[in-house]
């Protein structure tokens, strides 16, 4: 099930994408469009590393210190 | 540790100077050595507080209440060198201080322990070159994490390229942390403890993480990244001073004990969509497996309204459920012929619902409050709350200065 979700995003991604030039990208630059986690994010995203089992592919931390508390 | 040290270090300066390497081949009569500007520097701080019933150091049982400050600076400055590529520096440093309700209990024989409050320190420093020409960025790094008792040492490396139109780009990163653990034994088993493990003890943890991540720009209002994070664990990956009590008639005690390795791959989907003129929406998923048969789902959603050139709200939402490692169980309902054992609620079986506020106003023309420098100033809330009874309060304010 989660390989054909995948396989369907990755397609519509594909299928769709058009070709964006320098001049078209003042919305994509906005700092709020960014493909990463927000700085204000930074503790939030430690904060759930540590109370939960599951960590990575966010752009956070992912090791150093214990995280045992 | 020393040669852990000194290996992380080398690892980020081999990468640092084989760039340096190629940039030096090259001459360039016209080239003046240009100073370091300052790009940005960031100002993060934020409280956060929680309360529970399900305390690992208790056997999984009793308070986790828990409040911690933490706060990072960090400076980011950058120059052309001879080449025209530029190269940024950052230099990050981090300070959190906790007090923590349940830790006490390791010995609650004291009114106070060393373990209730405790001061994390985390400098790093990272280095970036963009070679425009290739169309490529290249960046190491190294980190180090120091509290009580627990040491870290860490290095990364990085490529990233992107296609001519800049439209589409592909990174890899590399990450390896070298922790060395203080073994802390709840107070009941310092005297009779596991050969293996002693109070004091240094124990060794190493994690290595391997990152993918490919961003497409869609069309002019939509970008996509699908990010794979591979990670793999070795050494003490069990908290010593958690306690597990048994089933049996004299409800035994032992410290917590898990696998000394753990293999782990995450795989999101994160997307951001700028819809009419004033409201951004930003989308993520993550799928996460691991070879303790955890298996969890992350899904955040957060409008953004732009409520003028200069201020936005936005309004973060958030639904994660997990499912539980196979060594967990509940207060007594473990058996003693069992070779792992955890009652530690962070890995039980829950979901959770996250929900929070943002405002932020930025001016980079004037700066705010008429301070040329302060580029922008961002509050956020959010609400955590777990189904088997744990929430949680936080408050970051971040700050930028241009």
């Amino acid at each position: 099930m989660t390989k054909k979700i995948i396989l369907a995003i990755a397609l519509i991604t594909l299928v769709s994408c058009s070709e964006v030039k320098e001049y078209q990208k003042s919305k994509i630059n906005d700092s709020d469009m960014e493909l990463a986690a927000k700085k204000s994010e930074k503790f939030e995203n430690t904060f759930m590393l540590y109370r939960e089992a599951s960590s990575g592919a966010n752009g956070g931390k992912t090791g150093g210190g214990c995280g045992c508390n | 540790m020393k040669k852990r040290i000194i290996s992380a270090a080398f690892l980020a300066f081999l990468l640092s100077n084989s760039v340096k390497a190629q940039d030096t081949k090259s001459d360039s009569t016209a080239y003046k050595k240009q100073k370091l500007k300052i790009e940005e520097v960031n100002f993060i701080t934020s409280y956060y507080t929680q309360d529970g019933n399900n305390s690992a150091v208790t056997g999984g049982i009793g308070t986790e209440k828990l409040t911690d400050i933490s706060n990072t600076l960090d400076i980011k400055v950058s120059r052309y060198n001879k080449k025209l590529n530029k190269q940024t520096f950052g230099f990050e440093l981090g300070v959190d201080s906790y007090s923590s309700a349940s830790s006490d209990k390791i010995d609650p024989s004291t009114v106070t322990s060393a373990s209730y409050s405790d001061i994390r320190i985390y400098p790093s420093i990272n280095y970036t070159v963009q070679n425009e020409e290739k169309r490529q960025i290249l960046s190491a790094g190294i980190s180090t994490s120091a509290e009580y008792d627990y040491f870290s040492i860490g290095a990364n490396a990085g490529f990233t390229k992107f296609s001519k139109d800049k439209n589409r780009e592909v990174s890899v990163k590399a990450m390896a942390f070298f922790d060395t653990w203080r073994v802390i034994l709840p107070i009941e088993l310092r005297n009779n403890p596991d050969p293996n493990f002693k109070q004091n003890d240094s124990k060794p943890r190493t994690s290595y993480n391997l990152g993918v991540t490919l961003s497409q720009i869609i069309n002019k209002n939509f970008q996509m990244a699908l990010l794979v994070d591979a990670g793999y664990q070795e050494g003490l990956l069990a908290t010593k001073f958690n306690r597990v009590y048994f089933n049996d008639v004299l409800a035994t005690v032992k410290s917590e004990n898990l696998p000394d390795t753990r293999f782990k791959l995450p795989i999101g989907v994160r997307s951001s969509y700028f819809l009419g003129d004033n409201i951004i929406l930003r989308g993520y998923y993550r799928y996460y497996f691991d070879n303790w048969d955890i298996k969890s789902h992350t899904f955040s959603f957060e409008p953004t309204i732009k409520l003028s050139a200069f201020s936005s709200l936005s309004i973060p939402y958030r639904y994660y459920v997990q499912t539980e490692a196979e060594y967990f169980k509940p207060i007594f309902q473990h058996q003693l012929n069992q070779e792992f054992f955890t009652s530690d609620y962070d890995l039980s079986a829950f979901s959770s619902n996250m929900i929070g506020l943002g405002y932020k106003i930025t001016d980079s023309n004037k700066g705010l409050f008429q301070a040329k420098h302060f580029n922008s100033l961002e509050i956020r809330y959010g609400y955590y709350h777990r189904n088997n009874g744990l929430a949680s309060h936080i408050l970051t304010l971040a700050m930028k200065f241009k």
